[in-house]
C-alpha cells in the first residue's frame, strides 16, 4: 500500500494536496474483510480457556488423588488393558479426522462425510468403553461420592468424556451441513475448528492416561 | 468427488489460507505412528514393571507424555510460529505458563496447608507432578 | 449461623421444591416486591402503550452493533448498581444502630444475604458490565474497525450476563440468596449448611454470566489482534485498547477457573461429590485456593480498563501525548502476568506457613511497582500542561489521590504478619472499597462523562456532575475512614450486632458518609435526566468536544452504524490528533457499500433458555431443566444452519449519512 510510505510527521505535510492527504489517511479502496477471518484464532483462544478448565480438574486430582477415605484406590480399580484399548480408539479417531481434513482439502464432500462418520464410530467406541468402566466402578461401590479421589477421578475423566460427547454432536451436525451446503468456506472453517477441538481432546487424554491411570498404578 | 489424485505439490494451496494450517497424509501418518509408539511404551513400562524404581518410571512416562503432546501439536494441530502472525504460539505459551503456575502453585500451597492444618493425617500421598 | 424456622424439604415433580414458602416472608422484602412489581407493571404498560416493543426488539435487543450492546451493558450496570447500593445503605444503617442490645432491623438470615448479594452484584453485575460495556463501545472505534470480530457472540454475551443478573434479582423475591459471603466458601456453601436455594442461585447466576464474560474475552482479543486499521501496529494502539487487550487476556485465562470451581461446588451440592466436603477426603481449603486463583486476576480485570481510561483522559485534558507510552504498555503487561502470582495473599491466615506466605507477600509488594510506574506517567503527563479540569479530569485526579492511598493500605496487607492482624477486619473492607471505588468506580464516572457525548451527541450537564463529584469523593472518605480505624481496633467484617458501644460513633459517621454517597448517586441520576431533557442546549455537533486524540473522536456523535465510511490509515500514536495536525479533510465522495452483520434474536432466546435452565436447576424442577437444556442445544444447532448473517449497507445510505455529517460539521463551524 503506497499510502503508508508517506510519513506526514516528517515530510512537509502542507505540501501535500487534500487528495494526497486523504489517500494517506483513509483507505479509499477498501476490500471487504474476508468473512470469518477471526474464527480460527478465536476458536484457538477458546480452546486455551478450555485447557485451563482441565488444568483445574488436574489440580484437584493432584490434591485429592491420594484421599481414598479408607476406600478403594487406583490399584484396586484401574484396568490398564481397557484403558489402552480406549486410548487406541481415541488415537484412531484422531487420524481418521485427519483423513477427513485431507479429503476436505481435496474438495471431496462424500469422502469428508465418510471419514467424519468413521471418526464418530471410534469416538462412540471410546465413550462406550468409558461408560462400561464407570458402570463397573459404580457397581463395585467405587462411586464418586465415596471419596475425594473418586470425585476427582470421575470429574476429570467424565468432563473429558462430556467434551467428546459434545464433539460428536457437533460432528453429526457437520455431516448434515456438509451434505446440504457442501464444502463452502463457512463449513470448512467449522471443520477446521472441530479438528482443533478433536485433537485437543486427544492431547488432554494423554494427560489423563499418564497422570491418572499409569501413575495411579505405580 | 471421491477419487484421490496426486497434487504436483502437496503443500500448494489454490485458495487463500484463512490462518488454518493443514497437513499432508505423510504428516498425519508419521504423527499417528509416533503417538502409537509413545503410548505403547509407557503402558508397557507400567504394566510389566520393567523399571524397578517407581520414581524413575514416573519421570519416564511423564517425559513420554510431554513428547507425545508436542507430537500432537505439530503433526495433528499443525502448530507453527507463522500461524496467525505468531499469536497462536503466543496464546499457547501464555496458557502453558498460567497452567504451570496454577498447577505447581496449587500443589505447593495445598501441600503446605495440609501439612500445617491437618494434624491427624500423615503426609499426603502426593501425585508426582513437578 | 442462621437457623431457618421454615421447613423447605418438600418436592413435587411439577414444581420441584418451589412452593409457597418461596415467597417473601420478611416485611422489608415483601414491601420491595410490591414496589418492584408495581413499577415493573407500569414499565411494561408504558412500553406497550407507546408501542415500543417492536422498536426495542429490532433496534436494541437483537442488535449486534457493538455500540448498542455497549450501551445496554452500561444500562444493566447502572440498574444493578442501584440494587447493590441499596444493600450497602441497609448494611450501614443496621451497623450504626445495632448496639446496646438493639438487634437492629435485619435478622441474621436477611443480613447475611444482603452482604453476600452486595458483593456478588457489585463485582459481577455492576463492575464487570460497566467495564465490558466501555470496552465494547470504545475499542472498535479506537482501532478504526466497524465492529468486533464476532458480533453475534457479542450480543449473546450481553444477554447471558443479563440472564445471570436476572437470576440474582429473582432470588430476592422467590426463595433466598446465598448467605455465605460473595465467594461462598465451603463447608458453609455445601449442602449440609446451605440446604436451600440460596447458594444454587449464586452458582447458576455466576455460571451463566461467566459464559458471557468468557466469550466476550475471546471476542475482544480477536478484535484487537485482527481488526486494527491499517498502519496501527501494536505500539500505535491507544492505551485504552492496550489495557482492554490485557484485561481480556486475563478474562480468558481466569474465568475458566471460576467455571471449574463453581462446577465442583455444584457437583458437591447436587450429586454428593467430595471436592470440598469435610469428610470422605475432600478439602475445603482447596476451594479457597482455587477460587482466589480466579479472584485475584478478576480485580485486575476490573481495574486495568479504567487505568486505560485515565490514560486517555489525562492525555486529552492535558492537551499532550501521554508520557511514557512504552513504559505504560510494559507496565500493563507486567501487571497482567504478575496478577497470577499473588493470589495467596487473600488467605495468608489459612495456614500455609512462612515460606509460602513470604513468597506471595513479596510478589504482592512487587505488583505495586508497575502500578506506581503508571501513576508517575500520568503525573509526568500533567506536569507543565495546561490542564482543563472538566469532569473526566476531576474524577481522574480524585482517582489518583484515592486509589494511591488504597494501594498503600494494600501493601500493608501484603505483609503476612500485618495481615494476621488485619485479615477479615474492617481494615480489609476499607482497603478494597478504597481501590475499587477510587479506581474502578471513579474511573467509570470519568469514562461516562468523557464518552457520553460520543455515544449520544450531547454533553452531560456540568453542574449536577460537579454536585455528584463533591458528594461522592468526600462521601467516600467519610464512609470508609472510620472503617480503617475500626479495622485497626480489631473489628471483624460482616458483623450484624456489636457488643462494644464505644465504637458506635464510627459506624454512625460511616453511615453519614453512605448518605453523602447516596446524594452523589442521586445527583448523577439527576445529571443524566437534566442532560437528556436539555440535550439540545448541550448538543455537540463536532463529534470531538474535548479535542480528543484517538480515532473514536473522528466519527460523528453518535457514530453511524458502520463507524467509518472509509477505514482510517494510521501513522502514529494518537491517530486522530495526528490527522488533525496534518490537516486532512474527510473524504466526501467515493463511498462504497459497507459489509455489516445482521441482527438476530438467537442470543436473547438462548439466554432466556439458560435462565429457565438455571431456575429449574435451582428449584430441582428436573423436567424443565431437561427441556431447557435440550432447547439450548437444539436452538444453537438450528442457529448454525443459518448461513446468511450479513448484508451490505447500500451506497446511497452511506452517501446520505455522510452528507448529513458534512452539513453538521459545517454548522458546527469545524
Amino acid at each position: 500500500m503506497t499510502a503508508t510510505t508517506i510519513n506526514p510527521a516528517q515530510n512537509a505535510v502542507h505540501d501535500l494536496s487534500q487528495p494526497q492527504l486523504q489517500a494517506t489517511f483513509y483507505d479509499l479502496n477498501e476490500h471487504d474483510h474476508p468473512e470469518g477471518g477471526s474464527t480460527m484464532l478465536g476458536f484457538w483462544i477458546y480452546l486455551m480457556s478450555d485447557c485451563l478448565i482441565f488444568a483445574m480438574l488436574f489440580a484437584a486430582y493432584g490434591v485429592l488423588g491420594g484421599s481414598f477415605a479408607a476406600g478403594p484406590g487406583p490399584k484396586d480399580l484401574f484396568e490398564l488393558p481397557l484403558v489402552a484399548l480406549n486410548t487406541a480408539m481415541l488415537l484412531f479417531s484422531s487420524i481418521t479426522y485427519g483423513f477427513a481434513m485431507l479429503a476436505m482439502e481435496k474438495g471431496g464432500k462424500g469422502a469428508v462425510q465418510l471419514w467424519l462418520l468413521v471418526t464418530a464410530v471410534f469416538g462412540i467406541a471410546f465413550l462406550s468403553i468409558e461408560m462400561y468402566e464407570f458402570y463397573h466402578l459404580i457397581h463395585e461401590g467405587a462411586t464418586p461420592m465415596r471419596s475425594g479421589f473418586l470425585t476427582a477421578f470421575f470429574s476429570l475423566v467424565g468432563t473429558h468424556g462430556l467434551h467428546v460427547t459434545f464433539g460428536l454432536v457437533w460432528l453429526f451436525t457437520l455431516v448434515v451441513q456438509v451434505g446440504t451446503k457442501g464444502l463452502i468456506p463457512a463449513n470448512k472453517r467449522r471443520l477446521m475448528c472441530l479438528s482443533l477441538f478433536w485433537h485437543f481432546l486427544d492431547v488432554v487424554w494423554i494427560g489423563v492416561f499418564t497422570f491418572v491411570y499409569l501413575m495411579g498404578m505405580l | 468427488m471421491g477419487t484421490q489424485h496426486a497434487h504436483p505439490n502437496p503443500d500448494a494451496h489454490g485458495h487463500e489460507d484463512h490462518g488454518g494450517s493443514h497437513g499432508s497424509m505423510r504428516e498425519y501418518v508419521v504423527g499417528f505412528l509416533l503417538s502409537v509408539v509413545l503410548t505403547a511404551i509407557p503402558f508397557w513400562l507400567v504394566m510389566t514393571g520393567a523399571i524397578p524404581d517407581k520414581q524413575t518410571t514416573a519421570l519416564v512416562i511423564m517425559a513420554f507424555a510431554i513428547v507425545q503432546i508436542v507430537v500432537h501439536m505439530i503433526y495433528f494441530l499443525h502448530m507453527n510460529t507463522k500461524s496467525e502472525n505468531g499469536w497462536t504460539v503466543m496464546a499457547l505459551i501464555f496458557t502453558i505458563v498460567i497452567v504451570v503456575i496454577a498447577l505447581s502453585g496449587s500443589l505447593w500451597v495445598m501441600y503446605h496447608l495440609n501439612h500445617n492444618m491437618m494434624p491427624m493425617s500423615h503426609d499426603m500421598d502426593m501425585r508426582q507432578v513437578p | 449461623m442462621a437457623i431457618e424456622a421454615v421447613d423447605h424439604s418438600h418436592w413435587s415433580p411439577l414444581l420441584g421444591r418451589l412452593w409457597l414458602d418461596a415467597l417473601p416472608q420478611e416485611p422489608i422484602v415483601l414491601a420491595t416486591f410490591v414496589v418492584v412489581a408495581l413499577g415493573g407493571v407500569a414499565l411494561v404498560a408504558a412500553l406497550t402503550y407507546f408501542k415500543l416493543w417492536g422498536y426495542l426488539w429490532k433496534e436494541w435487543f437483537t442488535s449486534v452493533d457493538h455500540k448498542k450492546i455497549g450501551i445496554m451493558y452500561m444500562v444493566l450496570g447502572l440498574i444493578m448498581f442501584l440494587r447493590g447500593f441499596a444493600d450497602a445503605i441497609m448494611m450501614r444503617i443496621q451497623q450504626s444502630i445495632a448496639f446496646n442490645g438493639n438487634e437492629g432491623y435485619l435478622n441474621a438470615h436477611h443480613y447475611d444475604q444482603i452482604f453476600t448479594a452486595h458483593g456478588v452484584i457489585m463485582i459481577f453485575f455492576v463492575a464487570m458490565p460497566f467495564v465490558t460495556g466501555l470496552m465494547n463501545y470504545i475499542v472498535p472505534l479506537q482501532i478504526g474497525a466497524r465492529d468486533v470480530s464476532f458480533p453475534f457472540l457479542n450480543n449473546f454475551s450481553f444477554w447471558m450476563t443479563t440472564a445471570g443478573a436476572l437470576l440474582v434479582m429473582m432470588s430476592l423475591f422467590i426463595g433466598e440468596f446465598a448467605q455465605t459471603g460473595w465467594l461462598a466458601y465451603p463447608p458453609l456453601s455445601n449442602l449440609a449448611y446451605s440446604p436451600w436455594v440460596g447458594v444454587d442461585y449464586y452458582i447458576w447466576s455466576l455460571q451463566i454470566a461467566g459464559v458471557g464474560t468468557l466469550l466476550s474475552g475471546v471476542n475482544l482479543i480477536c478484535t484487537i489482534v485482527k481488526m486494527r486499521a491499517p498502519g496501527m501496529t501494536m505500539m500505535r494502539m491507544p492505551i485504552f485498547t492496550w489495557t482492554s487487550l490485557c484485561t481480556n487476556i486475563l478474562i480468558v485465562a481466569a474465568f475458566p477457573v471460576l467455571t471449574a470451581v463453581m462446577t465442583m461446588l455444584s457437583v458437591d451440592r447436587y450429586l454428593g461429590f467430595n471436592f470440598f466436603s469435610n469428610d470422605f477426603g475432600g478439602s475445603p481449603m482447596m476451594y479457597v485456593n482455587l477460587i482466589w486463583i480466579w479472584g485475584h486476576p478478576e480485580v485486575y480485570i476490573l481495574i486495568l480498563p479504567l487505568f486505560g481510561v485515565f490514560s486517555e483522559v489525562t492525555a486529552t485534558f492535558c492537551g499532550k501525548r501521554l508520557f511514557g507510552y512504552s513504559s505504560m504498555v510494559y507496565a500493563t503487561l507486567v501487571i497482567t502476568i504478575l496478577s497470577y502470582l499473588v493470589w495467596l495473599h487473600h488467605f495468608f491466615t489459612m495456614g500455609s506457613g512462612a515460606s509460602v506466605n513470604s513468597f506471595f507477600g513479596i510478589t504482592t509488594m512487587v505488583i505495586s511497582i508497575p502500578t506506581g510506574a503508571k501513576l508517575f506517567n500520568w503525573l509526568f503527563t500533567m506536569y507543565r500542561a495546561r490542564i482543563r479540569y472538566e469532569l473526566p479530569m476531576m474524577w481522574t485526579v480524585a482517582f489518583m489521590l484515592t486509589f494511591t492511598i488504597g494501594g498503600m493500605t494494600g501493601v500493608m496487607l501484603a505483609i503476612p504478619p500485618a495481615d494476621f492482624v488485619l485479615h477479615n477486619s474492617l481494615f480489609l473492607i476499607a482497603h478494597f472499597h478504597n481501590v475499587i471505588i477510587g479506581g474502578v468506580l471513579f474511573g467509570i464516572f470519568a469514562a461516562i462523562n468523557y464518552w457520553w457525548p460520543k455515544a449520544f451527541g450531547f454533553k452531560l450537564n456540568d453542574f449536577w456532575g460537579k454536585v455528584s463529584f463533591w458528594l461522592w469523593v468526600p462521601g467516600f472518605w467519610v464512609a470508609f475512614t472510620p472503617l480503617y480505624i475500626l479495622g485497626f481496633m480489631g473489628v471483624t467484617r460482616r458483623m450484624r450486632v456489636f457488643d462494644d458501644p464505644s465504637i458506635q460513633i464510627y459506624f454512625v459517621i460511616a453511615a453519614f458518609g453512605a448518605v453523602m454517597i447516596a446524594g452523589g448517586i442521586g445527583a448523577m441520576l439527576v445529571q443524566f435526566a437534566v442532560s437528556i431533557w436539555k440535550r439540545e442546549e448541550l448538543k455537540d455537533e463536532s463529534g470531538d468536544p474535548w479535542q480528543g486524540r484517538t480515532l473514536e473522536w473522528a466519527t460523528s456523535s453518535p457514530p453511524p452504524e458502520y463507524n467509518f465510511a472509509f477505514t482510517p490509515i494510521v501513522h502514529d500514536i494518537d491517530a486522530w490528533d495526528d490527522m488533525k495536525r496534518c490537516g486532512v479533510e474527510r473524504p466526501v465522495t467515493g463511498f462504497r457499500p459497507i459489509h455489516m452483520p445482521k441482527g438476530t434474536g438467537t442470543g436473547l432466546i438462548l439466554a432466556g433458555l439458560s435462565t429457565a435452565l438455571g431456575f429449574a436447576m435451582i428449584w430441582y424442577i428436573w423436567w424443565l431443566a431437561a427441556v431447557s437444556f435440550v432447547g439450548i442445544i437444539g436452538y444453537a444447532i438450528f442457529h448454525t444452519f443459518n448461513y446468511k448473517r450479513d448484508y451490505h449497507i447500500p451506497v446511497e445510505t452511506v452517501e446520505a449519512t455522510e452528507a448529513a455529517r458534512t452539513r453538521q460539521l459545517a454548522a458546527a463551524g469545524v
